[in-house]
């Protein structure tokens, strides 16, 4: 079986500065694979160099089309979906436009307004909140609205940044279920980037250890997570 | 009294002209966060192409709508030749840019049509409206041709799509594109409509400041100053700051001793720096904190 | 009122400048003083003027490089501060009979003043509001010094008319040689002490407002008083080559000082190079030459010869004459090797 999304010797750059050293990992179609390692290790640039918004050499191939030389916006037509780290949130506009504005690529207009009806579904505080200005919201509320923003792309790849980060424990769970659920449900394959690596564990059936811009461990979700020495070397739990 | 009203009327006509300023100064500074010092000459450049086409025998009405056309296709390829490339450089560089379109713009117009002062038509007449004195027919033109403009343009970005991606890449550009948003080319877009919304306001002020090169200078100030007064993050504060600033200037020319035409410009500077110092974002501006 | 506010970490206005990169080598300098003082002997009196002129504008560009390349502040406004220094000498020397050559302190001083009052409103604004307010002074300027009420003292439209002054001591030099030698010495003073300002303490903290104005003032800079300072100093001289430039032309009108004399300071500045203080005279060269030959070809032609040309340095060349410099002297260095 071929890997939907395969990533091969990456390496970024932040002006003279080399963020990621030669990166290769591949996902599955279907799967949801967790990014783990320390700050600064180089997730959110893997991330970031999939959609092209830092330069990078290497080859990323998705569903054998490869990606560079895409523009982000390009790169998110082909059903990528971004879910970025502080969340990219439309603050001055509604809930509902940030909805519409998840799926302005989209043409099929009775398509659109059905999602945004299964978004209210899965996560009914946005629909008490739809006509509401978007930065009004609480955190927890802003990432759910992130989600639903990327899922609205009908995405064949959801790549999210930290959905954790800020969020209450509580409010995280239950996140990390929904994903679990759009996963299982609507066959979108996800790749989630943490730092919380115990609740990442628990939710990914892949996963893959980075550090200092380099793959240093991959094997599945519960291979990691129960494997001491690599608990308390890269993971610190 | 009639005096007072006559004079509010007037300042809203004219306050028209400034909204229009306004907001194609605020749409080009809300896509690339600069003041375009040229909307003004860009303004007149198109102004004297309807009048070019009117010359050539062109009715009044198509001569309108093919230099709007016109002004929408010069402002994208004014964006696409000349700041595009600019999009990272220095504060500094753009306003050298901005500054050096003035002068080619300014210039040429000046090559082409020369330096003298040229009578400008109205469609409206310059009979009294509705058989008042209070305002011109051409005046009352004026405000109703800049309503319906406003109107189409709310229409636009409230109920388009294509009005919602500019607004989102206009607010967020990063974000923009992780939805698919093409954010470079509503850059583009919003010089082109920008650039056709200031040919509205030159066209109608035209007949009634004249035409010439340098007749957008001091109409560029006051839109400046209707954008800044407004905020200039916000099309509608630049509207609403457009017609305040006309109703001003009508009422300081009139009421305060020794301020007439002569000192319309340091009015205008006097507004900006009032609003610039007293409420730095505007009256419905956001605020913008910055950090290191 | 809403509750979502932008945060942003805003561009820097121009590009930083390092201190070492702002002046010339000591012997260029002394090759380029030498130059400066044999030359006028050669040629006729009407290039002396041009020259003298030269020497004004590079003044005029000078001010505006400390204020823009120094501290990072804009003014598309600096004709303002001209033609306040440029009427104050004329009024001196017209009402009061006093000599020219103490108008140019005094205009400086007023000019000091007025720049660091205007300094103070501008302390709240940065980058493209600062542009948006000097540039609304510059176009008001003209129309201030028509006003009835200093016609009086200004002579509304028609100006006033300025003697010029013969050479002291019976020196056997024309006027022209003379106002040149003068203008010279005064320049030379401006630029040395120019030099040391932006190497002293003050120009120090001028930089580092210039690279980033909230860690400045982290770092104890107090950003209130060198932002007006900045404008202040950059006005006063200013000023002062307004009041040289007064008794150069012999003539100050309200319209000799509109808004495209702040653009074809601004437009020397970019030329010359921002930050870049030899460049200011570059600059100035560039804008007194380019116009002549220009509304030679045809008239009205200059606005658009200035804005390709402005536009061909902003794309090809972005720091200006320094970067022909630097060329220059890279290649010079392989040549002789």
């Amino acid at each position: 079986m071929t890997a939907m999304l395969n990533v091969k010797d990456l390496r970024a750059y932040y002006g003279q500065v080399q963020a990621l050293h030669g990166l290769s990992f591949a996902l599955n179609e279907g799967s949801l694979t967790t990014l783990l390692g320390a700050n600064g290790a180089g997730k959110t640039t893997t991330l970031r160099a999939i959609c092209n918004m830092v330069r990078s050499t290497g080859a990323i191939e998705f569903e054998g089309k490869p990606l560079s030389g895409r523009s982000t916006e390009n790169v998110v037509r082909l059903g990528i979906a971004h879910v970025p780290q502080g969340r990219g949130t439309f603050t001055t506009m509604t809930v509902e436009e940030n909805l519409q504005l998840g799926a302005i690529t989209r043409n099929d207009k009775k398509g659109v307004v059905a999602d945004i009806e299964r978004m209210y579904e899965h996560f009914p505080v946005l629909k008490e909140r739809h006509t509401q200005q978007a930065g009004t919201l609480s955190g927890g509320e802003q990432q759910m609205l992130a989600v639903a923003r990327a899922l609205m792309l009908r995405p064949r790849l959801m790549l999210l940044d930290e959905p954790s980060f800020g969020l209450a424990p509580l409010i995280v769970r239950e996140l990390f279920k929904i994903l679990g659920k759009i996963n299982r449900e609507d066959k979108v394959t996800i790749l989630v980037v943490e730092q919380n690596a115990q609740l990442a564990l628990e939710l990914a059936d892949q996963a893959y250890v980075i550090e200092t811009g380099r793959i240093v461990m991959s094997g599945s979700a519960a291979e990691i997570a129960n494997n001491e020495d690599i608990r308390k070397s890269y993971l610190g739990y | 009294m009639e005096l007072f009203t006559n004079q509010v009327l007037a300042g809203i006509a004219t306050g028209a002209i400034y909204a229009c300023m306004a907001l194609a100064v605020v749409m080009i500074y809300q896509a690339i966060d600069h003041l375009n010092f040229a909307q003004g000459e860009m303004a007149m450049f198109s102004t004297f192409i309807s009048w070019q086409l009117m010359q050539w025998g062109v009715p009044y009405w198509w001569a309108f709508l093919l230099t709007l056309a016109f002004s929408f296709a010069g402002g994208i390829a004014i964006e696409r030749l000349l700041f595009k490339p600019l999009a990272k450089a220095p504060i500094l560089t753009n306003v050298a840019g901005f500054i050096a379109l003035y002068g080619i713009i300014n210039s040429f117009a000046g090559l082409i049509w020369d330096f003298t002062i040229k009578q400008y038509p109205t469609p409206f007449g310059s009979s009294p409206f509705l058989g008042s004195q209070l305002i011109s027919t051409h005046q009352a033109g004026m405000i109703g041709v800049t309503v319906l403009l406003l109107i189409l343009l709310f229409l636009f970005f409230q109920y388009t799509r294509i009005g919602l991606a500019m607004r989102a890449a206009a607010s967020l550009p990063e974000s923009a594109r992780l939805v698919g948003i093409n954010t470079s080319w509503m850059i583009a877009l919003g010089w082109g409509m920008a650039a056709a919304i200031g040919s509205i306001a030159g066209i109608l002020i035209a007949p009634v400041v004249f035409l010439e090169p340098n007749m957008m200078l001091g109409v560029l100030i006051y839109g400046f100053a209707a954008a800044v007064l407004g905020g200039l993050t916000s099309p509608l504060g630049a509207v609403v700051g457009g017609f305040l600033v006309g109703i001003f200037e009508n009422l300081a020319g009139t009421y305060i001793p020794g301020v007439g035409n002569e000192l319309k410009l340091p009015i205008a500077l006097a507004l900006i720096i009032t609003v610039l110092v007293v409420k730095p974002a505007g009256l419905f501006g956001r605020p913008i904190v910055k950090r290191v | 009122m809403s509750a979502v506010e932008d945060v942003v970490t805003e561009a820097p206005a121009v590009e930083a400048v390092p201190k070492r990169a702002m002046t010339l080598g000591l012997g260029t300098s002394l090759v380029v003083l030498v130059a400066l003082l044999i030359v006028p002997l050669f040629v006729k009196n009407f290039i002396i003027f041009q020259l003298t002129m030269l020497l004004i504008y590079g003044l005029a560009v000078l001010a505006l490089n400390i204020l823009t390349g120094g501290s990072g502040q804009f003014s598309l406004g600096q004709s303002a501060f001209y033609a306040v220094g440029a009427y104050t000498s004329a009024i001196l020397i017209e009402y009061t009979g006093m000599n020219y050559a103490l108008t140019l302190p005094i205009a400086g001083l007023i000019c000091f003043a007025f720049g660091f009052a205007f300094g103070q409103p501008a302390l709240r604004l940065s980058g493209v509001y600062l542009a948006l307010a000097t540039f609304a002074l510059a176009t008001a300027m003209p129309q201030i010094l028509k006003l009835g009420f200093f016609e009086h003292w200004t002579g509304g439209v028609q100006g006033l008319v300025v003697t010029k002054p013969d050479a002291p001591f019976g020196l056997p030099m024309s006027q022209d040689m003379w106002l040149y030698y003068f203008t010279l010495a005064i320049t030379i003073g401006i630029y040395i002490a120019s030099v040391n300002l932006l190497r002293s303490r003050s120009g120090r903290a001028f930089m580092a407002i210039r690279d980033n104005e909230i860690a400045a003032s982290a770092m104890g800079v107090d950003v209130a008083l060198y932002k007006t300072l900045a404008f202040g100093v950059s006005a006063g001289i200013t000023g002062v080559a307004g009041g040289l430039g007064a008794i150069a032309v012999q003539f100050v009108a309200p319209d000799s000082y509109t808004i495209l004399l702040a653009i074809s300071l601004f437009l020397g500045m970019v030329v010359g190079g921002v930050g870049w203080l030899p460049g200011s005279f570059v600059g100035a060269a560039f804008i007194i030459f380019v116009p002549n030959i220009a509304e030679g070809i045809s008239k009205g032609l200059s606005g658009a010869v200035f804005g390709v040309l402005l536009f061909l340095v902003i794309f090809l060349v972005p720091h200006g004459a320094r970067q022909v410099a630097i060329v220059a002297q890279q290649l010079i260095g392989k040549l002789k090797k």
